[in-house]
């Protein structure tokens, strides 16, 4: 009973500060750190959908990157076809989903093991890349919107009031609504994972032997939880796309690690902890970047490296650890 | 029939590719069950040994048979001493921890070089005429290569005594062990060889494409391609993969473009992988050569 009061208010209290942050940071804060920000909670829910895949659905996906760029392609091509954003939502939710179930459905059903996995997942992203790359000619176009090869879609529109194509929202009340999605995203997931459907899933990720024998389809629930982080690591793309711009590089490789070194170092198992890693590491690279003689690539090699052989789990187990193990110690070795 | 000579030796050259950019992986792999992410950076290093040794004038045979598998050879074993061995049985994890050294790899050499290189390798060579029609002399070189690498390969894992110990340790490590093998300096060897191999790929693709830190990434998706269509079977599996993928890959390209060319090649391999999951190899070889 205590428990679940405990984790009602944590929800509360994670939901109340969630709007508030989102209304109150664009009043004090800059322009300039607001739009940084709103690009960081994009990214943190690309962590998110690696988290849901990776952490609960026990698939190791290396191409989390191609739903991410393929989101923000269809946003940005949409968005330039219809004039209006409004359309584009479904859209780049629903091409990288139906890319995503498409792909699964051949790993799954083929039963690919764990790392094979990775290695197809990679190389599809890696494909993508070379494939989008190739786009130069004025011969690669979808309806209005130019392909442009590697330099991508340079003026991706940004987010409008819903059927009107003409009025522009601000970029305080994109904050506003990025910070919104990151937080829908988060409480949906919460959610699923408490349904019947995601506890299947984390008893598959358990040990997919036995809930195979205890009458659960492995293949269907692995493809529906891939399916879904496709489409959230879409949306992620859209708020990216919206904001930057879109170009081959999403489906480079150092998106594809940035992210599985997010979820590493956030934990992989949690939720909350990818989103923070990603928004963490986004700023100590900036910090880094501007120091300029040390090469991002580098940093990012050694904290990996670091991580898996030092710190496994990640740092928010660690630090749930620590507070429980803190809080135990003050009430004198108590059951808690 | 010049056209289709062309096209076959094309073919041919394009499954030598395959095979030459795949087998320091397929080693890795296949004997120790490490998916080495690093494997790209690996020819990259090989790359850049036959850049560095060739400008400070050193001949360039000897530079890319010679030098380039040695040196990467040699880092090979030092990073399987520093990182991998503490990780050995844990795949998910080594696979992160060598993505981390090819991070770290193409961040030191880009720190060191730059992001690009001043010379480009010169291929020895001109062209074979056929008709109408010519093909590079490298290219045919790269086929002699590709066959010499397996045979060599072969023979020493069929026939010598360092062969038989690694074999054994593949299959049972416990046993070997009992037997008075030392596992930890098998894999360690072994780990080196894959890196050797490796970097002979990088010189001897020196002067087909640009030298660059980043050059890693173009090689890798082929060869995990290859590698995992490959099944179980280093040697017989990553040969037959890359004749299948190098043929669907040439007969692509040729009828449109090079890019599609590639995605062919992906389809072809992820259809296959639908079919047989343990690659082409695996149902009916095991774990033999």
């Amino acid at each position: 009973m205590r428990a679940r009061r405990w984790r009602l208010i944590g929800f509360l209290a994670l939901l109340l500060g969630g709007v508030a942050f989102a209304f109150g940071f664009p009043a004090f804060a800059s322009l300039h750190a607001t739009i940084q920000l709103t690009n960081a909670l994009a990214l943190a829910l690309f962590a998110l959908s690696l988290a849901l895949v990776w952490g609960f659905g026990g698939i190791l996906c290396f191409g989390q990157a191609a739903f991410f760029g393929l989101g923000a392609y269809a946003y940005a091509i949409a968005a330039i076809n219809f004039g209006d954003t409004t359309f584009a939502w479904p859209t780049a939710i629903l091409v990288p989903a139906a890319f995503a179930a498409a792909l699964g459905y051949f790993m799954f059903y083929g039963r690919l093991s764990d790392v094979y996995l990775g290695v197809v997942t990679l190389t599809v992203t890696l494909i993508l890349f070379q494939l989008f790359n190739s786009t130069a000619g004025p011969e690669y176009r979808i309806g209005d919107a130019r392909l442009g090869g590697f330099n991508g879609i340079p003026s991706t529109p940004p987010l409008n009031v819903p059927f009107d194509g003409r009025a522009y929202l601000s970029p305080e009340s994109i904050f506003v609504i990025a910070v919104l999605v990151l937080l829908a995203a988060l409480f949906g997931c919460l959610w699923l994972l408490r349904t019947r459907f995601g506890r299947v899933l984390v008893s598959i990720r358990e040990n997919p032997l036995r809930a195979e024998l205890l009458g659960y389809d492995v293949r269907v629930h692995k493809l529906a939880a891939f399916t879904i982080g496709g489409g959230m690591a879409g949306l992620a793309g859209l708020l990216f796309a919206q904001n930057v711009l879109v170009n081959p590089a999403l489906f480079s490789l150092l998106y594809t690690a940035q992210v599985i070194i997010w979820v590493i170092v956030g934990g992989l198992g949690t939720l909350v902890g990818p989103i923070l890693g990603s928004i963490g590491l986004q700023y100590v690279m900036a910090w880094l970047g501007t120091l300029g003689w040390i090469n991002p690539n580098l940093a990012l090699g050694v904290i990996l490296v670091a991580f898996v052989l030092f710190v496994p789990r990640g740092l928010w187990p660690l630090l749930v650890k620590v507070v429980t193990h803190g809080r135990r110690l003050v009430r004198g070795n108590g059951t808690s | 029939m010049d056209l289709a000579a062309i096209l076959i030796l094309q073919a041919v050259s394009t499954v030598a590719t395959l095979v030459i950019i795949s087998i320091g992986l397929a080693v890795i792999f296949g004997m120790m069950r490490v998916i080495n992410l690093a494997h790209g950076e690996f020819i990259m290093l090989g790359g850049y040994t036959v850049f560095v040794a060739t400008n400070a004038g050193i001949n360039m045979w000897v530079a890319m048979l010679v030098l380039a598998p040695l040196v990467v050879g040699v880092i090979g074993i030092a990073v399987e001493r520093l990182v991998i061995r503490h990780l050995y049985g844990r795949m998910i994890d080594t696979l992160l921890a060598s993505w981390g050294l090819s991070l770290f790899f193409i961040g030191s050499i880009t720190t060191i070089f730059g992001n690009t290189t001043t010379s480009q390798i010169a291929s020895p060579f001109g062209a074979v005429r056929i008709g109408a029609y010519s093909i590079s002399g490298y290219d045919i070189f790269l086929v002699f290569m590709a066959m010499t690498i397996v045979a060599g390969l072969f023979v020493l894992m069929r026939f010598t005594k360092f062969g038989l110990l690694t074999r054994g340790t593949m299959q049972n490590a416990d046993m070997a062990a009992a037997l008075g093998v030392n596992p930890g300096r098998i894999y360690m060897v072994t780990f080196g060889l894959g890196a050797a191999l490796s970097g002979l790929a990088g010189g001897l693709l020196a002067p087909l494409s640009a030298v660059l830190p980043t050059m890693g990434a173009a090689f890798i998706a082929k060869a995990f391609i290859t590698v995992i269509s490959g099944g179980t079977a280093i040697l017989f599996g990553t040969a037959s993969a890359s004749a299948l993928l190098g043929t669907v890959n040439t007969v692509a390209t040729y009828l449109t473009t090079p890019v599609l060319g590639e995605v062919a090649l992906l389809l072809a391999a992820i259809i296959l992988l639908r079919l047989l999951p343990r690659g082409i190899t695996g149902r009916f070889l095991g774990r033999d050569l």
